[in-house]
């Protein structure tokens, strides 16, 4: 439903730009050719953003230190496995079937119909369902991933993975049916291209809630309020992570366009790839220009969170943007990142990879920056958007850590935390050839 | 016999080494250590925060060898580890009093 508002806004941008006639004369393919192109677009796109899964688990490796690795790799495997059962389970449903507004339809396990295209009828901007089915559930995935780095190094593994399963199962789908299952947010004209505050702020108000509740890693803050840095075991993984990420997210935006079937869908795929690339590269270079200002040396870290919210601060829209504006969105999201990570420091919330400022305050920063570039959007519908959803992601995300707390404990024991979760939960470490010794005196 | 024992910047090891065997020398021992002296530590700075280090690397290397030669390898080790920069090291002489050499049981100035 809010395809064809995107290809007509991205045919009067492309007008305007002189790109294409007034009248595009574009021969469309028939209506079996375009089924097929959009089902291959969901599948190779949803492919790319799985991988996204991997970027996660290697920036998450290489920020928190080598006794938590194998933990976090753990972790992070694990909760996209969850987030497809659940997904199937019921989050499908309740985005996507029936949708009276607020909720979608509780009924259980999510199985393919596409009767309609075997008997040989396409629908226009079809595409096979289980081809949806697949490229959505790998976003619920991207929105856990965002959680597990912020509370890594001390949260619990199982009680971690029960979180998981509320936030897949519960907390992302409900709202997320308020806009891509054309619920009360759709109808009021809220515009989340690729998910800036459905799929990044949503982790992003779990993790806040999450990092509060959990409390900082001992030793991270001392006694007068001064932040200890607790540095990450490898950065080359980091960038790595980074780099893969960055790759994934041409098939979170670009397979977001829902549509691979005809010339102007293509154009439009083409134009979201390339903004995607330009908003990463601006936020990795503002984010060096202004470490460099603030603390006279490059941050590597803080440049590479600098990708990720270019990243995300272009998500809410990737289409309509010229290359020269999709690099000041990013740019202002790498700029966020930098000042932010200091800021929570000071409140003392705890967030061991950035996640929080990179997609909580930059997905906020992206979701108000469509304006800027669609005329349809407004400020204040794209505002209502984001405190409701905020409001919801957060509330009930405090809820459910707060009953996993006073239930089974959210956060290992103070011996655990200091000999590392590898050793404390999963009896093993990642890298047994280099001991304890190699990194304290 | 004298153990000379000298704490120098690991970049200068080499140098120590083929000073040393200029001179005569054939053998040291070098051990990778960490510590501080007049230059303390220094500060790195991750995510926006400093932290200091206050353990730096350094190389210990020990050489024993007969009374006489201890000037001379003092000498060598000063001038071939000496940058003038703070955290050149420091060079400490000890008596040995017995070397055992373990293949063949000589011992003293023999198993040198």
């Amino acid at each position: 439903m809010r395809k064809s508002t995107i290809l007509k806004t991205t045919m009067a941008a492309l007008a305007v730009f002189g790109l294409v006639g007034a009248a595009p004369a574009l021969a469309a393919v028939d209506s079996e050719t375009a089924y097929i192109l959009n089902t291959f677009s969901f599948l190779v796109n949803g492919a790319l953003v799985m991988w996204m899964a991997a970027g996660f688990a290697m920036l998450e490796s290489g920020l928190v230190r080598s006794k938590n690795t194998a933990t976090i790799c753990l972790k992070n495997i694990a909760l996209y496995s969850i987030a497809g059962l659940t997904f199937y389970l019921v989050g499908y449903n309740l985005m996507y079937l029936d949708v009276t507004g607020y909720i979608g339809s509780l009924s259980p396990f999510w199985g393919p119909d596409d009767a309609e295209a075997l008997s040989g009828t396409f629908a226009e901007g079809g595409y096979s369902a289980s081809s949806d089915w697949f490229f959505q559930m790998v976003f619920v995935a991207t929105a856990a991933s965002i959680v597990s780095g912020a509370l890594a190094e001390r949260v619990k593994l199982w009680s971690f993975l029960a979180f998981v399963v509320l936030l897949t199962a519960i907390i992302y789908p409900i709202q997320g049916s308020w806009v891509w299952g054309g619920g009360w947010l759709a109808e009021m004209g809220f515009s989340d291209y690729a998910g800036s505050t459905l799929v990044h702020s949503v982790g992003g108000w779990a993790a806040l809630s999450g990092a509060i509740i959990l409390g900082a890693r001992k030793g991270k803050y001392s006694a007068e309020g001064r932040v200890i840095p607790i540095p990450g075991a490898n950065l080359p993984l980091a960038t790595l992570g980074t780099f893969v990420l960055w790759l994934g997210w041409f098939g979170f935006n670009g397979g977001s366009v829902l549509a691979l079937g005809s010339a102007a869908s293509a154009i439009e795929m083409a134009n979201v790839f390339a903004n995607t690339n330009m908003a990463a590269a601006g936020g990795v270079i503002a984010a060096m220009i202004l470490t460099q200002i603030l603390y006279k040396k490059v941050d590597l870290t803080m440049t590479l969170n600098g990708a990720i919210a270019g990243l995300v601060s272009i998500t809410a829209e990737p289409a309509d943007p010229t290359l020269g504006m999709a690099v000041l969105i990013g740019a202002v999201g790498g700029v966020i990142v930098v000042l932010a990570i200091p800021l929570l420091d000071k409140l003392k919330i705890d967030d061991v990879v950035g996640a929080i400022p990179a997609h909580l305050f930059a997905g906020i920063w992206g979701t108000l920056a469509v304006v800027i570039s669609d005329a349809e959007a407004s400020f204040i519908t794209q505002l209502t958007g984001i405190v409701a959803i905020g409001i919801f992601a957060l509330v009930l995300s405090t809820v459910f850590w707060f009953i996993l707390k006073f239930t089974i404990g959210i956060r290992v024991d103070e011996e655990d935390e200091v000999i590392g979760l590898d050793k404390a939960e999963l009896g093993l470490e990642a890298y047994p050839e280099f001991g304890r010794g190699s990194q304290t005196l | 016999m004298k153990l000379v024992m000298a704490v120098i910047k690991p970049f200068k090891l080499d140098e120590v080494r083929d000073a040393l065997t200029s001179i005569g020398v054939d053998g040291l021992t070098a051990t990778e250590v960490k510590g501080y002296g007049r230059q303390k530590g220094h500060t790195e700075i991750y995510r926006g925060a400093e932290y200091a280090i206050s353990f730096l690397p350094k190389v210990k290397i020990e050489v024993a060898v007969k009374a006489e030669l201890a000037e001379r390898v003092v000498e060598a080790i000063s001038s071939a580890a000496k940058t003038g920069q703070i955290g050149d090291g420091k060079i400490f002489v000890y008596d040995l009093n017995n070397v055992v050499r373990i293949r063949t049981g000589e011992s003293d100035a023999d198993a040198l």
